[in-house]
């Protein structure tokens, strides 16, 4: 990788570069959830892939999909927990 | 340049030129925790998903949603107990 010469960047252009860069965090996050999603669910609902996705199927995806946001969510939550915890300890 | 960085920073060259610029610095250092800790839950959840989550139903209840949150929890432990030891073992015997 290339160093970026910062020192001669004016406010607006480095706010311009940290709006870029938290887009493409967002986006790179999105698709390591998607792709996560994708497997998992495939993994749960799609036991023997036949000619075509059938309804139940398709059902058990969504239901799936969803179940796996509610769960990045509880980690989510206890992992911010416990790293507030494990300051206040320090 | 590596020590306006903590160690681990390699991976994110960054001249700052000849005054520095430790505003966008540390803008930077934040957005690279964040990545981090998001990195961390995807990590977790595609772990504790596979113990927890036997057939997913229209909502998570009580006991998998404990299920995932002791799963997280006891991998911090146990990656903390393992540094720890690995730290200890370190001392008795330098590799």
């Amino acid at each position: 990788m290339d160093s970026l010469q910062t020192g001669s960047l004016t406010g607006a252009q480095k706010e311009e570069l940290m709006d870029q860069l938290k887009q493409q965090i967002a986006l790179a996050n999105a698709q390591e959830l998607l792709m996560k999603i994708t497997e998992k669910c495939f993994k749960k609902c799609i036991t023997k892939p036949g000619t075509s996705l059938d309804s139940s199927e398709q059902k058990c995806i969504a239901m799936c999909m969803d179940r796996y946001m509610d769960s990045w969510n509880i980690v989510s939550r206890v992992y911010g927990n416990r790293i507030q915890r494990e300051r206040q300890r320090m | 340049m590596s020590d306006r960085f903590s160690s681990d920073d390699s991976s994110f060259p960054l001249d700052s030129g000849k005054d520095g610029d430790r505003e966008l610095q540390e803008l930077l250092m934040v957005e690279k925790q964040k990545a981090q800790f998001n990195a961390q839950i995807h990590e977790f959840n595609d772990f504790c998903w596979e113990k927890c989550v036997d057939k997913p139903g229209s909502k998570i209840d009580s006991k998998t949603e404990t299920c995932i949150s002791n799963c997280v929890e006891r991998f911090i432990d146990v990656s903390l107990l393992v540094t720890n030891r690995f730290a200890q073992l370190l001392q008795k015997s330098p590799m």
